[in-house]
């Protein structure tokens, strides 16, 4: 039974008919990170895709640039309760770098530049869910906001948009990445409010 | 994890705009310094808003926590809690959260606290951590704040500092200075993080919490000065926080 608090009305905007449970809309683009922007330059980029002991794809910055693109416009959900409406990216889907990967693995780990990991289900970012954006609003993606590439998997609380990010590696199971391992929720559900890893 | 119910037992204006929230939770389990807590309110029609407040408070084991909630000016929640909450009022509250923007009573090492604004929050809590478990852990604290009229917990850090030099306090000021200070207003730079701070070949571990720009500048600089991105923790606000 929830407590009622005396005079408060709070506000209310038809907007959140399109809101999860528990997020308010905001305009700008915050940002949430656990340490320092990592600064890395484009030709010390790499993108590899391994299965915990064998490197099975490898991209620079310029095979990786010369992929087919595709440009995106989602919403987005962070665990800090903000949501965004119609952010525009360009980025690479996750179908096109593992097109010819053949694998029996069914979980990911994806990894950053500073260290950063986040796990996901191999089938929550294959079939147009996932991307590799370098985008934003059709400009390079800054720094702070995970540039020169960063996950974009709009379906799942942000946080699983790993910024920064140089990789994946397939697993046999699922484990939990950096902030998964923190008392955040494994899957991080926004539609059924999966914050936190003990509710 | 479950939402409680949590009874208003104090309330303490620190500054024209930010209230401190003392609260009497049931069946609080503690927490960690530096973690936030979820607080609910609800309207008459069953309509709710949740936000996020760091804790004041050293971790304790009878249940009261502290929440410092500074009001913004076009803030959904913020007003209600720093004008209209009474004690005795009660509120909804889930938590401890977080576990890493943590200072534990275990850690040794230098701690380099930077604080931008209302980012001092959860530093004060490990401020108030170390001194109640007696811990001997070398803390400095580099609080970058716009006037004077702005400092949140001031009188308690001078006396923490008087009592007990190994809290070393610096203030930045960003728009307005004391009468007696010898830098002018500014954002903090390399020359005060080489004065304010603890040099890198201590290792400290350093906690950076407050807006987003704050964090960004504040991180650049302790690189440069050669900490490693490591031993750098951030915490972030601004349009986190409050619905603009």
């Amino acid at each position: 039974m929830a407590i009622i608090s005396r005079g408060f009305a709070g506000r209310r905007s038809t907007a959140d008919a399109k809101l999860p449970p528990g997020q308010y809309l905001t305009t700008d683009f915050p940002v949430l990170s656990a340490g320092p922007t990592p600064h890395i330059p484009l030709d010390r980029w790499e993108f590899t895709i391994d299965d915990g002991s064998n490197l099975l794809k490898r991209w620079n910055w310029k095979s990786f640039r010369e992929l087919p693109t595709e440009t995106i416009t989602v919403d987005i959900h962070c665990v800090t309760r903000w949501s965004k409406f119609g952010t525009s990216w360009e980025g690479v889907s996750l179908d096109v770098l593992l097109a010819d990967v053949k694998t029996d693995l069914s979980y990911t780990m994806f990894r950053s530049y500073g260290d950063y990991t986040t796990n996901l289900p191999l089938k929550d970012v294959v079939n147009k869910q996932a991307w590799i954006a370098f985008k934003f609003n059709g400009a390079d993606l800054e720094p702070e906001h995970g540039g020169p590439a960063r996950l974009l998997v709009p379906h799942l609380y942000f946080w699983k948009s790993a910024k920064w990010v140089r990789g994946l590696t397939l697993m046999p199971h699922d484990k939990p990445g950096f902030w998964e391992g923190l008392g955040y929720h494994i899957y991080g559900d926004p539609w059924l409010e999966q914050r936190y890893s003990d509710q | 994890m479950t939402w409680r119910s949590a009874t208003v037992v104090g309330l303490r204006d620190e500054t024209a705009t930010a209230r401190t929230i003392a609260l009497a939770v049931r069946d609080w389990p503690s927490h960690i310094a530096g973690q936030h807590v979820d607080v609910r309110l609800t309207a008459p029609d069953g309509y709710s808003a949740v936000r996020s407040y760091s804790i004041a408070s050293a971790p304790n084991s009878d249940g009261r926590i502290e929440i410092t909630v500074e009001r913004l000016a076009n803030g959904e929640v913020s007003p209600y809690l720093t004008k209209e909450l009474l004690v005795g009022d009660d509120l909804e509250l889930r938590g401890p959260i977080g576990g890493w923007f943590v200072w534990r009573r275990d850690q040794t090492e230098p701690i380099q606290l930077v604080a931008g604004g209302s980012g001092i929050v959860p530093l004060m809590a490990m401020i108030r951590s170390r001194a109640s478990v007696g811990s001997t852990a070398p803390f400095r604290l580099l609080y970058s704040v716009r006037e004077p009229g702005a400092v949140l917990y001031g009188d308690e850090l001078r006396a923490l500092s008087d009592q007990d030099h190994s809290v070393i306090v610096t203030y930045a000021y960003t728009r307005a200075t004391p009468k007696d200070s010898s830098r002018p207003p500014g954002r903090i730079d390399a020359m005060l993080i080489a004065t304010g701070t603890w040099p890198s070949n201590l290792n400290p571990t350093s906690y950076v919490c407050g807006p987003t720009s704050f964090v960004e500048h504040a991180n650049d600089l302790l690189i440069a000065a050669g900490h490693g991105r490591e031993n750098i923790r951030t915490e972030r606000f601004g349009a986190t926080g409050e619905r603009k």
